[in-house]
């Protein structure tokens, strides 16, 4: 390795890069944060400049108790929804991925061809709605848990089948010697080896079905079915002027993911590039 | 084996069990909740004042208001969620073609035989009905549809009270060279885009006086009618001789309505109900507000657009106590007592389609200006109340006239198809 | 006999049936939602009858310009948001591997972040922060004396200006993907060039040729992404002003909520044959001229 050096175009460099990725990438969420903190007079001027009293905690407040606290009920069914569907996930996904990856015949080419299309194709919606009617699952969690499961379970069960392919074969084959069911191989084996794709997968379409709008839009309407990011969209066609409240609701829905994000940045990340490897 | 039973069982029951925790409701004892669907904005603010009356006098009952957005995104939550079952258990919508299209023999009560119904006017009854079924109770007063506008500018300026479009486009340029916007815009809510076109109906069908009738008989159309087709040129003009104020295309309802409350615009072309907006918000500018009906060609045809109430339904998904409670409302508003309760919360912006009912003396100008073209005989209902038919899309047409991406003619033609989408989606005879 | 029957004995430890709640969650919710809409884009739909029409939606949606502008919107849409993503993740990638840069940590969360966020959010936030009059995106431009727009006003502008705000949301996805590509070029690459070149010459002759199969996996995720799009769009435009912002699933759900089922569901099938005419070529030709390193 070459001794650092400290020249002036590295410095310059490195000015330029704060700059120019600050100004981008976190003066709108400063911008949130200032909107939050504001009156409601003071943030219809829409300037970027600080609150003349910060009434942070009082608008957070006013937007949790809005509508007899329907920020609560929006928060729980969101956890109920990701909490839910990400365990189906899972289990429906790795031993899917088990069978799949390990028999590797006509049969799991054609399985994995199926879940293919998942990734590709963009659901159907207005028939989705009627099969829900006709099931008697429309507008119910458990209907939009289902949906859920069915449209990001196709992404889980490559990421587990690429995972699987890393765990040797031979371990299964000794415990099947030995005298262990299919199961127990699974839950006893396999479960603890896959731990990282897991944690992996559940990260990911956590995020992805919490923030999930359009899904429950569509497939989950009405008040005692809000979830997170529909707050934000009924909050807007009524009060489109208190931008303060607004932004504070914005900041509300977004404490979740920032946790997630803090806790598990790089299962996130490669997440994200586990889109790189092909099923 | 056991195993694989048993986990077969968790994969089959855990889903069950979420199924059934979404089922489980609590039973609450004590008072009847009631779901009150509305669109947010003026008609918010009646119907809480209706509400909170309604609830005064009965403790029995709680009206919990659930909101949703005015103009053709909220038509078609209303639509979706009575399709899919899912309505509220009341709710206030518009009269004339738009319940039409909710097709209400299907899907809502039908309240002809009701006691209460006894004092409605015949007028206002026409337009919630479908064959024999009456459909609806009207919450306050009828509507003027035209110009709302700044009458200190008007002052201030020497404007007279234009009666002719050629008055009204020579006193805009003389209010955009005074620096004052002309005409306010605000299309960032779709809907209030749509008055030059449908408050023009008085001077529609002052020249064609049969037009509604051959329009839902499908033998008339906007595109080939020059009468018709004004109101999209005004539109246009509007947009070519920048008239709207910078930033119009994003600007919504509200900001529209504090520009004209503080003068910043002169003319705002709107329904009278958003007076009641005004007088909430900005209480001392809403006497400063007057009402002209929207010109056209002819001074001695100027009449206005009346907008017949908006009307409270309730969809055949409720039943049992729920709907004996929602049709004790329903008598309260129409009775003397719910009427003097909600003009104390909200002025009237209109005439009463109620017998009986009369308007208070300290009614607000805008309201005595619409008053006097009734009274002189020279008003009109607008073509939605006299006709079933009318296109979804309407609003994004007349947005992009007034943004200037469309000209007036294909704006219609296109309007005209998607009116014909809609009657054949409805089936109506003769499309 | 010995030998094969250990074989099949151990096809049993990978029993068929653990296929079974996938599938039949798969096809329940998915498959079959997705083959009926074949049949219902064909008729006039009120969700309790269907009438069978022939093509009738089929050529409704084509030959009006107000809802077959989705369609060519859509491809602008995602042809522009991946090429665009994939243009400018590739040298912020370079940059945030690079030796010279200090706290990469942080700014690699910085540019992630914006993934994690609602969309709904990010729509909202943008929608005023591009307001024409006060909003801060022009009043540092008219400060700075730059020529400002009506961003989302402006019917000529609105598209691009979403494009911007979904670029600015997903170029993090990106970026990690070129890195993951970029930190797997093994060193020796690198050293070759060393002596007979400068930056650029690593930057055009290793790493672009070695980060392909980065730039495939960016191109065809951020393409199919960019048809399926739709939060973005309704919560900073809603299509408009006019028509002048739909996009082809924002068509769709305008035309559900307006009760045209029929004709909503033949939206929805174009875009199901757009997506497979325009993706599995890309996915085919990619596959092809992957590298292994």
């Amino acid at each position: 390795m070459k001794p650092k050096k400290c020249s002036l175009a590295t410095l310059a460099v490195n000015i330029l890069v704060f700059v120019v990725l600050t100004i981008i990438f976190i003066v709108p969420f400063i911008y949130i944060l200032l909107m939050a903190s504001k009156s409601s007079k003071e943030a219809a001027l829409l300037a970027f400049s600080l609150p003349a009293k910060n009434l942070f905690i009082r608008n957070l407040m006013d937007v949790i108790a809005y509508g007899n606290f329907r920020m609560f009920r929006a928060l729980i069914n969101s956890t109920v929804l990701t909490v839910a569907s990400v365990a189906l996930i899972v289990v429906f996904g790795s031993l899917f991925a088990f069978v799949a990856q390990r028999k590797n015949d006509r049969v799991a080419s054609l399985a994995m061809g199926l879940l293919l299309i998942g990734l590709m194709i963009p659901p159907a919606v207005v028939p989705t709605v009627f099969w829900l009617q006709k099931l008697k699952i429309y507008k119910t969690m458990f209907g939009m848990v289902m949906i859920d499961v069915a449209l990001f379970m196709s992404f889980a069960t490559m990421i587990f089948r690429t995972s699987m392919a890393g765990i040797p074969r031979d371990l299964d084959e000794a415990s099947f010697i030995d005298g262990a069911t299919p199961l127990r191989i699974f839950f006893s084996v396999i479960l603890p080896l896959l731990r990282p794709a897991i944690v992996t997968v559940v990260v990911t379409s956590s995020v992805n079905i919490f923030n999930d709008f359009v899904g429950p839009l569509y497939f989950l309407p009405g008040a005692k079915n809000i979830t997170a990011p529909l707050t934000l969209y009924s909050f807007i066609s009524q009060f489109s002027t208190q931008w303060n409240l607004l932004f504070a609701n914005v900041v509300v829905i977004s404490i979740i993911p920032l946790i997630i994000f803090i806790f598990f940045q790089n299962q996130l990340v490669s997440g994200m590039m586990g889109g790189a490897i092909k099923g | 084996m056991a195993k694989k039973v048993l986990v077969l069982l968790v994969i089959v029951l855990l889903p069950l069990a979420i199924f059934a925790a979404g089922q489980a409701e609590v039973k609450k004892a004590g008072p009847i909740t009631l779901t009150y669907l509305v669109a947010s904005g003026s008609d918010q603010i009646q119907a809480r004042a209706a509400a909170d009356g309604f609830m005064a006098r009965n403790p029995d009952i709680r009206i919990e208001l659930e909101l949703r957005p005015g103009g053709g995104d909220g038509d078609n939550i209303v639509k979706t969620r009575l399709a899919t079952k899912e309505m509220t258990d009341f709710f206030y919508y518009n009269a004339g073609s738009l319940l039409q299209a909710l097709n209400p023999n299907e899907t809502l009560v039908d309240l002809a035989n009701e006691p209460f119904m006894d004092v409605i006017d015949d007028a206002f009854k026409t337009t919630v009905a479908q064959g024999n079924s009456v459909f609806g109770t009207p919450n306050q007063t009828a509507m003027g549809g035209g110009i709302l506008y700044n009458k200190r500018v008007y002052e201030r300026l020497g404007l007279s009270i234009p009666k002719t479009w050629a008055e009204f486009a020579a006193n805009n340029e003389k209010i955009k060279r005074a620096g004052i916007t002309p005409v306010i815009a605000t299309y960032g809510d779709t809907w209030t885009s749509q008055l030059f076109v449908l408050a023009d109906y008085y001077n529609v069908q002052a020249q064609i006086p049969d037009f509604a009738d051959r329009y839902t008989a499908n033998q008339i159309k906007y595109a080939s009618t020059p009468a018709a087709l004004k109101g999209f040129e005004y539109l246009k003009e509007g947009y070519d001789k920048g008239w709207y104020q910078s930033g119009f295309a994003t600007a919504k309802y509200d900001q529209g309505l504090e520009m004209l409350a503080k003068g910043e615009g002169a003319h705002y072309p709107m329904l009278s109900m958003a007076l009641a907006n005004i007088d909430a918000n900005w209480p001392e500018t809403v006497e400063d507000i007057g009402f002209f009906a929207q010109p056209g060609e002819d001074a001695s045809k100027n009449g206005a657009t009346i907008w017949m109430l908006s009307a409270n339904y309730i969809p055949k998904t409720t039943t049992g106590e729920k709907l004996e409670a929602v049709k004790r409302f329903l008598a309260y508003t129409v009775s003397p007592e719910g009427i003097s309760d909600m003009n104390k919360a909200v002025p009237p912006a209109g005439p009463y389609l109620i017998k009986g009912a009369k308007l208070p003396d300290d009614v607000l100008p805008a309201v005595q200006d619409i008053a006097r073209y009734i009274d002189a005989g020279n008003s009109a209902p607008a073509l939605e109340f006299v006709s079933p038919v009318k296109g979804p899309r309407l609003e994004q047409f007349c947005v992009a006239v007034g943004t200037g991406q469309m000209s007036p003619l294909e704006a219609a033609a296109n309007y005209d198809r998607d009116v014909t989408n809609q009657s054949k989606q409805l089936g109506l005879p003769g499309w | 006999m010995g030998k094969k029957s250990i074989h099949r004995s151990l096809q049993a430890a990978y029993p068929n049936w653990f296929y079974l709640p996938g599938v039949l969650t798969f096809v329940v919710f998915f498959i079959i939602p997705t083959v009926s809409a074949f049949y219902f884009s064909l008729t006039r739909w009120t969700l309790f009858e269907a009438t069978f029409i022939g093509f009738e939606n089929y050529v409704a949606f084509l030959s009006d310009p107000m809802l077959s502008i989705g369609l060519k919107n859509s491809l602008i849409y995602a042809f522009l948001t991946s090429a665009t993503k994939t243009i400018l993740a590739l040298p912020l990638a370079v940059l945030l591997t690079s030796e010279i840069l200090r706290f990469k940590g942080f700014y690699r969360s910085v540019v992630f972040f914006p993934v994690l966020v609602s969309t709904i959010a990010v729509g909202i936030t943008f929608s005023i922060l591009m307001q024409p009059n006060k909003g801060v995106i022009n009043v540092a431009l008219r400060a700075l004396h730059l020529p400002h727009f009506d961003w989302l006003g402006d019917p000529r502008l609105a598209l691009y200006s979403v494009i911007f705000v979904d670029v600015w949301k997903g170029i993090g996805i990106a970026t990690v993907i070129y890195m993951a590509g970029i930190l797997a070029i093994p060193q020796d690459y690198f050293d070759a060039t060393k002596l007979d070149g400068g930056f650029w010459i690593r930057f055009r002759h290793v790493i672009i040729p070695l980060v392909r199969n980065s730039t495939f996996t960016i191109i065809l995720l951020s393409f199919m992404g960019g048809l399926r799009t739709f939060d973005i769009v309704w919560a900073m435009t809603g299509g408009g002003p006019g028509f002048a912002s739909d996009i082809l699933t924002s068509v769709i759900y305008k035309q559900y909520q307006a009760g045209f089922y029929g004709l909503s569901t033949a939206g929805n099938v174009i875009l199901f044959v757009l997506v497979t005419v325009l993706v599995l070529p890309l996915r085919t030709f990619f596959s092809s001229r992957e590298i292994e390193l």
